[in-house]
């Protein structure tokens, strides 16, 4: 599977609430951030989790966020980010 | 709805950081999930999944190696590796035999 997002890009994680298994921190739901970089392509972890073989491959990215925009409280520094690692179908372009 | 083991950003007590030697019995169960995984029986992913379908209670109550032997107790039992009946009749002949080594002890 092609990439969608490119390292640089700006993206939205979706803000959904599905039952089940999920890998996408509640946390970071409707927050965005920026591509770091490709992980590489992965079978879904959402499918395997039901003994499904996940395929085809899904994209993995790594997004950075700013602290201060995932914590409305947040305390340390502006500079400070928080990498977390997404599939691709949890993401959508700004 | 967020998940009971999602718990990142939630408020949270102190971080136990003292290291602890592991107990026989969870080296075993850390093996026997590797030796799961590699003949292609149970995944992470599906042993991670059957962690959270634990319930909140369960997951509160339970040690690390207790969730992952109860997941795997679970899924197993659901793809027919074994039956209720078996796990419970092993399970049982497990505590008797413990519970004689323990009176052996005892009387020693």
């Amino acid at each position: 599977m092609t990439a969608r997002f490119a390292v640089g890009d700006r993206v939205t994680v979706r803000r959904a609430d599905p039952p089940g298994h999920v890998r996408t921190p509640y946390y970071i739901r409707g927050k965005t951030g920026v591509v770091e970089r490709h992980c590489g392509a992965f079978p879904n972890p959402e499918e395997l989790a039901y003994g499904r073989d996940g395929l085809p491959a899904t994209p993995l990215y790594r997004v950075r966020f700013r602290q201060r925009e995932v914590w409305p409280d947040y305390a340390g520094q502006e500079a400070d980010t928080v990498d977390i690692e997404i599939y691709e179908h949890w993401l959508e372009p700004v | 709805m967020r998940g009971t083991h999602d718990l990142g950003g939630q408020p949270a007590g102190p971080i136990d950081r003292c290291e602890h030697d592991y107990e026989p019995w969870e080296k075993r169960i850390d093996a026997m999930m590797v030796l799961l995984g590699e003949k292609g029986v149970l995944s992470v992913d599906e042993r991670r999944r059957g962690i959270e379908a634990l319930g909140a209670e369960a997951y509160a109550r339970l040690s690390y190696y207790e969730k992952w032997i109860a997941s795997a107790a679970n899924l197993l039992i659901e793809k027919g590796v074994f039956t209720v009946d078996e796990l419970g009749r092993k399970m049982a002949e497990v505590e008797a035999r413990a519970a004689a080594e323990r009176a052996e002890g005892n009387r020693s």
